[in-house]
């Protein structure tokens, strides 16, 4: 089962190797995987979550989303150290395409550089790229 | 037109027209000209089957194999009897021509092989995952180094000096391109060192590894010994003998995480050493690092119960540079040869084979060592091959029992040096009690010539040479 | 859509272990005739299996009945075409099979000295000499067992080699084209990759080559012609460069099928060359090996080959010359597995070699090219012409690659559900979403073995499956209905992976249930 249309929120920040951001006050954040992305990927079969108090560096892989026909890195938009996995998708990783962007989030991490969120693209800019692509 | 292509220049003439060329040439044309040979190879002109067939006949003659030598030598590779079913089986057009099966729907044989092949060598060595097949027992071993580095993000490798040299040789091969330490740990009467191994293995350790029986024949205690690999979080890797595995405790029951082997013993001709297949099994955890093809039961669309390639994400057709391994074609036919030849010996069959090998072999060595100028080169516990000492040049022995129509076994010397004038005897259900008595007295006779007397140079065989080419 | 089963279908797989019944059994063992003491007195008992394992129990006949059943639910070349790119599936010939089942080779141990297994090493020495002149490399190891193991050894030949000039570099090219085993061999020998990209016409894009060619390149590996099915008109600029900076130039001879008698990889400035003797040399494919992989080297490369390698000594007093394993190699990389390779494979290629002979080899390439251009031309007609246009549109040689973007645009049909419903036709599916530079790949390569027939039928079939889509595209889509089995939940295979029958815990009644005690 996935989501039947293409859709992403606006009030997500979002990284062109098509990863999400939602901050949560002003040192925290979660992050996934974009609606195209799954999409790209097709049906996950495979997530194995980072360690909590592991650091992600912004642009840098972090972890990886297998499907059938595919492993993809899954890039940090946002440097920081992680504070809570997502173990849930071990067992569900499927929940990855059926809600990117609620049960399939990825980790929650305590940012180390706020500022880092003037480089990432708003829905509007994103989606502009997702046609130009 | 060659015997095997059929375009007659009728065809030619139709299918130039239709590309819209004159000639061939012009299509080979991309080729630039300094490229183009303008002379053919400087190879024969081809032959009739007739005649290739001579040819290989007469190649064939001049190798002394088991029907004409009774073969005692082992080393790895054994003369079992290989029932005529599996010939049969394999040679069917069905199992023998078809690709990769990469389309599942039109695979389902080849696939559902691969399936009962994994449960088989999944149960033959006490671990839950099996793959489908490596290429042969020391390059196995190699990728079991691999795996293990990207287990444990460690590059250090610990082996037991009762390892098959070939696997020992193969992994410092590999271990190069890895960038991979080996560290060798010697023997003691036979089995590893279990102090030298403790004292080897450290926290920078990706795997110890150890063969039981080794290559000496002795059955290790390998839970024992692999102690030390699991104080320390390396993986414990060991190689076996897919033939013993009726009547000794498999690795998997010894705390084994990986076991693999040489599978030649199940379904293979010896084929003067391939091809054959390596086996490869690990625990659960390690599924997602596993090298090699791996089948796996599902349904189709409509419900019925089918098989497909899975986890192929692995893959090097999938994941390239982040692959598990390198490997593409593997030894699939040579897992099914082997697949017929364990449902021919049915778990009743395998297990008192086992048994007839142990026995036969207990036999055979208490025989051996009781012959003037031989004595055991250990005596730890054997299943179906052991070691002895000559007192004797053991080339001159090996020469004279030859002559009788006996191959007596492997030298060691070479490979061992400090086992100067060792022999390893393999014995397999195809050697006789009368065979084996045989041997007793040639090897008797060889030692007391090759001591006793002075031998003349014109004694002294040239190799058996015939025409060349 | 319904449909009826078709009888194949409606026979349920079931498992060797379902069919058992404790106590069937087909083999009989020879009697002892030694001794028979308890196992715990030859061996201490907490090294002994305490229960058997679970192997089928099952007689002869029915072993045979279920492998044969089991055999007809497979496709195969004897039975039908295969148009899968590089792979070269040619006819399997059965004279190879029968100079292989020869006890002569059959029946050698592979330990036995050399002197008594003169016919063997005299087969792989001639095997060798006659790889060499195909190659136009002097010096051939036949010891690895697969492509990629060739792989293997030619870039553990190229680490050996830089080694000895006291040289450390880090990188190997590959073409984005590449097949996959190229960058996972260049992992294993502890490279990292750096891709190459393709230009307009389908070669080595030559820019990017030169700005990445520097003095930490190790080697570039190239198929030529390559996935693509093409040649590379800049070969020699090419192997140029990478031997400007000192590296070595390394050949997928995955493509030889194209250029055998007419050009030679050794000519054409490669160092290192491996073949696939299940490709191009007709050795079976046996549903995934075995195959072999032999390299042919350059004289600059020959000190690092594998060992033993075979050569020929010249005879001494009047006898003629001997064959050996040549151990004393101080430079070797080593041994890449045991004993001296796939000799079973090595009579088989031999017989092939013998059996064309120069002339036939030539012929054989020839015929590949034109069967390939022909197919080409075919598919450029019609519908396929329209929806499946030719990637690079130039002579081919002995394969070529289509794009499905257009028929995927168009008919919302992806190359997976064309191939999908040539199965129906009777068809194995060329290679797809390979190579990955083209969108909705389709990678074919007829080989020289298939009749002008052939040929049509399947272009036929092509047309036919394109016209069924433009009326109504989920007939593909829901593809394969004819096969022994449909689409398959590969997602459901990788998930909750079941790679072995489950067993019932003994004393369930199951297969093997009742204790088994040694006797």
């Amino acid at each position: 089962m996935t989501l039947a249309d293409a859709n992403y929120p606006d009030d997500l920040l979002y990284h062109d190797q098509h990863d999400w951001a939602r901050l949560e006050g002003d040192d925290h954040a979660v992050f996934g995987i974009t609606w195209y992305a799954q999409d790209s990927l097709g049906e996950v079969v495979f997530y194995d979550p980072p360690e909590v108090g592991g650091t992600v560096d912004k642009d840098a892989t972090y972890a990886e989303v297998e499907s059938v026909k595919a492993v993809s890195d899954v890039i940090a938009p946002l440097s920081g150290e992680i504070v809570e996995v997502n173990d849930a998708l071990e067992d569900t990783p499927e929940k990855i395409n059926e809600d990117p962007y609620g049960e399939g989030w990825l980790v929650k991490v305590k940012l180390t550089a706020p500022e880092e969120t003037g480089a990432l693209l708003d829905a509007g800019e994103y989606r502009k790229l997702l046609e130009n692509s | 037109m060659t015997r095997y292509t059929s375009a007659t220049p009728a065809d030619r003439a139709e299918m130039l027209a239709t590309i819209g060329d004159g000639s061939t040439a012009e299509l080979f044309e991309q080729v630039p000209a300094a490229l183009r040979l303008s002379d053919p190879l400087e190879l024969p002109e081809g032959m009739s089957e007739a005649e290739v067939f001579e040819r290989l006949a007469a190649l064939a003659e001049r190798n002394a194999d088991a029907e004409e030598q009774v073969c005692f030598v082992g080393a790895g590779m054994y003369d079992h009897y290989v029932p005529a079913i599996v010939d049969a089986i394999t040679q069917r057009s069905e199992f023998l021509t078809p690709y990769t099966p990469y389309q599942p729907e039109i695979s389902q044989g080849g696939l559902q092989v691969m399936f009962e092949f994994q449960t088989a060598m999944s149960e033959l060595t006490g671990l839950p995952v099996s793959n489908a097949g490596l290429y042969e027992g020391p390059s196995s071993v190699a990728s079991a180094g691999y795996l293990a580095m990207a287990a444990t993000k460690r590059r250090r490798f610990v082996v037991s000096r009762g390892l098959h040299p070939h696997s020992r040789e193969t992994l410092e091969t590999y271990s190069v391109g890895y960038g991979a330490e080996v560290v060798e740990v010697g023997l003691r009467d036979g089995e590893t060192d279990a102090g030298e191994l403790a004292a080897a293995v450290d926290g920078e350790t990706a795997a110890v590894f150890l063969q039981s029986p080794n290559f000496l024949g002795a059955v290790e205690r390998v839970e024992a010994l692999g102690a030390a690999a699991k104080e320390h979080g390396a993986l414990l890797v060991v190689a076996t003998d897919p033939m013993t595995l009726g009547v000794l405790k498999p690795p998997g029951e010894q705390g084994a995480d990986i076991a693999l082997g040489e599978g030649q013993p199940l379904g293979n001709r010896l084929d003067f050493g391939g091809p054959s297949f390596g086996f490869f099994c690990a625990t659960e955890e390690q599924i997602r690092r596993m090298p090699g093809r791996i089948a796996g039961e599902t349904e189709d669309v409509d419900g019925r119960r089918g098989f497909v390639l899975a986890l192929q994400t692995r893959e090097q057709h999938i994941r390239r540079e982040k692959a598990t391994h390198n490997i593409c074609t593997a030894q699939a036919l040579n897992a099914l040869a082997a697949m017929v030849h364990l449902a021919w010996l049915g778990r009743e069959g395998y297990r008192e084979l086992g048994e007839l090998l142990v026995r036969r072999t207990a036999y055979a060595r208490g025989r051996l060592a009781a012959v003037p100028g031989v004595e055991l080169l250990h005596e730890a516990p054997v299943a179906r091959e052991f070691a002895l000492r000559l007192d004797a040049p053991v080339e001159r022995v090996l020469e004279r029992c030859a002559e009788r129509g006996i191959a007596a076994g492997y030298p060691l010397g070479r490979e061992y040096p400090e086992f100067e004038n060792g022999l390893l005897v393999a014995i397999t259900e195809r050697r006789t009690r009368a065979q084996i008595d045989d041997l007793a007295e040639a090897l008797g006779a060889a030692i007391q010539a090759a001591n006793g007397e002075f031998v003349p140079d014109s004694e002294t065989k040239s190799p058996v040479a015939g025409e060349v080419g | 859509m319904a449909m009826t089963e078709t009888p194949m279908q409606r026979e349920r797989a079931r498992t060797i272990y379902e069919k058992s019944k404790p106590g069937r059994r087909a083999a009989v063992l020879p009697a002892a005739e030694v001794p028979e003491p308890p196992l715990e007195e030859l061996i201490p008992a907490e090294l002994l299996r305490a229960e058997s394992p679970r192997l089928p129990e099952v007689a002869e006949p029915e072993i045979v009945r279920h492998y044969n059943r089991l055999s007809r639910r497979n496709f195969d070349l004897d039975s039908g075409f295969y148009p899968l790119g590089s792979c070269t599936m040619k006819h399997n010939p059965r004279l190879n099979e029968r100079v292989a089942a020869l006890p002569g080779h059959a029946r050698l141990h592979p330990a036995q000295e050399p002197k008594r297994a003169q016919g063997a090493l005299e087969l792989m020495w001639l095997l060798q000499e006659s790889l060499a002149e195909i190659c136009g490399l002097p010096h051939v190891s036949l010891q690895p067992s697969a492509g990629s193991h060739g792989e293997l050894a030619g870039l553990l030949l190229t680490r050996a080699f830089h080694a000895d000039r006291g040289e450390e570099r880090t990188k190997v090219l590959a073409p984005d084209t590449s097949h996959g085993t190229n960058p996972a061999s260049v992992t294993m020998a502890g490279y990292e990759v750096v891709k190459v990209a393709t230009n307009e016409s389908g070669g080595v894009e030559m820019d990017d080559l030169r700005a990445k060619v520097d003095g930490d390149v190790a080697c570039l590996m190239l198929t030529n012609p390559n996935t693509l099915g093409l040649f590379d008109e800049n070969i020699a600029e090419i192997a140029a460069l990478i031997h400007g900076v000192g590296g070595t130039l390394y050949y997928d001879g995955a493509n030889l099928n194209a250029v055998m008698g007419h050009s030679r990889p050794g000519d054409m400035g490669f160092d290192i060359v491996h073949v696939n003797l299940h490709k191009s040399f007709s050795q079976p494919h046996g549903g995934g090996g075995p195959g072999a992989g032999p390299i042919a080297v350059s004289e600059r490369i020959e000190p690092y080959l594998p060992r033993p390698q075979v050569v020929r000594r010249e005879g001494t007093n009047g006898h003629g010359p001997t064959f050996d394993l040549d151990l004393d190699r101080p430079k070797s990389i080593g041994r890449l597995r045991g004993f001296q390779g796939n000799f079973g494979v090595f009579v088989r290629s031999y017989a092939y070699i013998l059996s064309l002979g120069a002339d036939g080899l030539a012929e054989a390439s020839e015929t590949a090219v034109l069967n390939a251009n022909y197919l080409k031309a075919r598919l450029a007609e019609g519908r396929a012409g329209k929806r499946l246009p030719v990637a690079f549109d130039r002579h081919c040689m002995h394969e070529f690659v289509l794009s499905g973007k257009p028929m995927k645009k168009e008919l919302g049909l992806a190359t997976l559900d064309l191939a999908k419903r040539l199965l129906d036709f009777g068809f194995h599916p060329p290679t797809v979403y390979f190579p990955l530079l083209v969108e909705e790949a389709l990678m074919i390569e007829p080989t020289e073995t298939e009749t002008k027939e052939s040929l049509d039928a399947f272009a036929d079939a092509i047309e036919r499956i394109l016209a069924e889509a433009e009326q109504d595209p989920e007939i593909a889509k829901s593809a394969p209905y004819t096969t022994p089995v449909r689409r398959l939940d590969e997602v459901k295979a990788t998930r909750k992976p079941v790679a072995r029958q489950s067993m019932p815990v003994m004393g369930d009644g199951g297969p093997g249930s009742a204790g088994r005690a040694s006797r």
